[in-house]
């Protein structure tokens, strides 16, 4: 195809695309070396009945105009990215110097927020993504053995909680767990605890998240290796047969190596969208026990105390380099499979 | 694969099917017991002192004279406006599939026709915009929208989940318009038709399996979004599911549950319709990408 013609064919998509992905990431970064201004004060003399004195108050109308001349606030630096609610240097190393062993200083480190949100999503992401391949191939392998006329169903049921809304689909396990809905009553009377409260916990939190990860994300990897085990060369199966393997072996030796390329895409897809989890933690509330990275840019942006883009763009950059290093190993794969196809 | 290759042993097939089972139980169950317990009140659907209470609609009997009740779905619907809500939904989701899908095809159509390097580059640009979780998007949004006026309206979230889309629209359909032989626009360009015509003549008229495919993962992105559209929309714009969202809050203090319940149930349904109609499309759209390599 000619250059150009490529060039019309591609323009309005390209287009859409810079101006509300890559601008956004320019902007994001651009915010996040601003900070709010703070309000206008200004000395006025108070003068009541015991005497005069010198009030400093704050001059409404000069802020609102402030604000108004200049939306991004002041210039700031880096100083948002190094204060207590992001990399919070300055806590770090004095957590450091304060703790006597590693436990002491991961709990401090862990009081901070960053560094919280960051801890629970990347336990989030690299719990929930093997769970998800191995609950996944399982479901595969059962379902590849079943009849073929009610595979169609299983298969329907099956894709129910990757299709719903991931709030909804979270609300309505929430509903379920919740200490009088059915599972939630049906544990205390099974552990004939009358107190228990999977919300409560901080540790019961992070497992009912990442079991809603595991359902909404299983029904993916299932489908993809579904789809894989069908492709599978009945030949090589026949020569293992005759050779002797097991199940098990033919299973071990034949059908997984077949699959490879399929885990190594499935796993992309998952880190990617686990990295950003964030709905369940919306419809659970669990800000109190685990927040995640997108969830701290959310609470800045839209959390009811007004929006601190300055803090929220510094968490956003944060997070995109977060992502960058994800993306780093594959993407230098796919570049090395293509240069080895060009030449 | 043959016959021989799938017979196995008694044992090992009940540990299947009952595996298979299980699996169907925790796929499925909620959503039954969901719709359910949508039609009771909010005494049966979180009955903590006996949970057959739920089955059997005891305390909705008792309150409303009837084993069921659509008090829940009057409630959301009616008093609470979440038709609204509903028809803000069809309107994002509408635009948003027909917008993305026209632009998708062009650029999907180009990236598989053209060979050159910067194609490839491009499909890895599309990669990593893939990536990028939305709310840090959104956050780069909003005081520029802010600033324009052009926060709130349905057209920017519009917009803004058709750019959000066109990563994965483009790399759907690029493999898609591989499949679809070269020959066939070519011919047709030899015969004197330009680039554009062949598109239009030639490719167009072979492209809806395709097409429909990617246009259901486009329906589903807007329809499942929550950060687009609770970060961009007003109040008076909110769709479906901020507008859930915003329930939470409300009808938690207002003790009617049951609003959220019936909303959530009214919001899964047409995502039921269509798994129902198109399995077989959204299965070949999650696996053309992956099984190909």
């Amino acid at each position: 195809m000619k250059n150009h013609t490529f060039f019309w064919f591609i323009l309005p998509s390209l287009v859409t695309m810079m101006l509300f992905i890559a601008m956004p990431i320019g902007s994001v970064f651009i915010q996040s070396l601003h900070i709010e201004h703070g309000a206008v004060l200004t000395e006025v003399k108070n003068c009541g009945p015991f005497g005069c004195k010198m009030e400093v108050q704050v001059d409404v109308e000069a802020t609102s105009e402030l604000k108004k001349a200049k939306p991004l606030g002041k210039f700031n630096g880096f100083g948002t990215y190094n204060n207590r609610n992001h990399l919070a240097v300055v806590e770090l190393s004095q957590a450091w110097n304060d703790s006597t062993n590693w436990g002491t200083y991961f709990r401090k480190i862990y009081n901070l927020p960053f560094y919280r949100a960051l801890a629970f999503t990347l336990t989030y992401t690299f719990v929930v993504t093997p769970l998800v391949l191995m609950l996944g191939f399982c479901i595969a392998l059962g379902v590849n053995s079943l009849p073929k006329n009610i595979k169609g169903p299983t298969i329907f049921v099956s894709l129910l909680p990757m299709i719903v809304t991931p709030l909804i689909g979270s609300l309505i396990l929430f509903w379920m767990i919740d200490a009088e809905g059915i599972l939630g009553a049906s544990l205390q009377w099974l552990l004939e605890d009358p107190n228990l409260s999977l919300k409560a916990s901080p540790n019961l939190t992070w497992v009912m998240l990442i079991v809603y990860g595991v359902w909404h994300s299983a029904p993916f990897a299932f489908i993809i290796f579904y789809a894989g085990l069908q492709t599978v060369p009945a030949d090589t199966i026949e020569a293992a047969m005759i050779d002797g393997a097991s199940r098990w072996e033919r299973t071990r030796y034949v059908v997984v190596p077949h699959l490879v390329p399929l885990i190594v895409f499935i796993t992309l897809i998952q880190l990617m969208d686990n990295f950003r989890v964030f709905e369940p933690i919306v419809s659970f509330s669990a800000q109190a026990n685990a927040t995640s990275l997108s969830w701290i840019i959310f609470n800045d942006l839209a959390g009811g105390e007004g929006s601190f883009f300055g803090s929220a763009g510094a968490t956003s950059v944060l997070t995109i380099l977060g992502v960058a290093v994800l993306l780093i190993p594959v993407l230098f794969r796919t570049w090395r499979d293509f240069k080895g196809k060009v030449v | 694969m043959t016959d021989l290759a799938n017979r196995r042993p008694i044992g090992q097939k009940i540990v299947i099917w009952f595996f298979v089972l299980c699996w169907i139980i925790v796929a499925g169950f909620p959503f039954l017991w969901t719709m359910w317990g949508s039609f009771k009140v909010q005494g049966d659907f979180f009955s903590k002192a006996d949970w057959t209470y739920a089955l059997q609609g005891v305390r909705t009997q008792a309150e409303t004279g009837a084993a069921f009740t659509g008090d829940g779905y009057f409630g959301a619907w009616v008093t609470k406006a979440f038709w609204h809500a509903a028809l803000n939904t069809t309107i994002v989701v509408v635009s948003v599939v027909i917008i993305s899908l026209s632009l998708g095809t062009l650029g999907g159509y180009a990236l598989a026709r053209s060979g050159k390097k910067y194609a490839f580059y491009l499909l890895m640009l599309a990669l990593v915009f893939r990536a990028m979780p939305h709310i840090t998007l959104v956050s780069g949004y909003l005081l520029p929208f802010f600033e324009w006026n052009l926060w709130g309206h349905l057209p920017t979230a519009i917009i803004v989940m058709v750019a959000i889309n066109q990563p994965f629209t483009l790399w759907m359909l690029h493999s898609f318009f591989l499949n679809i032989p070269k020959d066939l626009d070519e011919s047709a360009m030899v015969d004197g038709c330009t680039r554009f015509q062949a598109f239009r003549r030639v490719i167009v008229p072979v492209m809806w399996p395709g097409v429909i495919t990617t246009g259901l993962f486009s329906f589903l992105l807007a329809y499942n979004d929550f950060t687009v559209t609770a970060t961009l929309l007003s109040q008076s714009n909110q769709t479906m599911v901020p507008k859930i969202a915003s329930f939470l809050g409300t009808t938690q203090t207002e003790g009617n549950v049951m609003f959220a319940v019936a909303a959530v149930v009214s919001a899964t349904v047409p995502l039921f319709l269509l798994v129902m109609f198109f399995q077989r499309q959204i299965v070949s759209g999650l696996t053309a990408g992956a099984v190909k390599g």
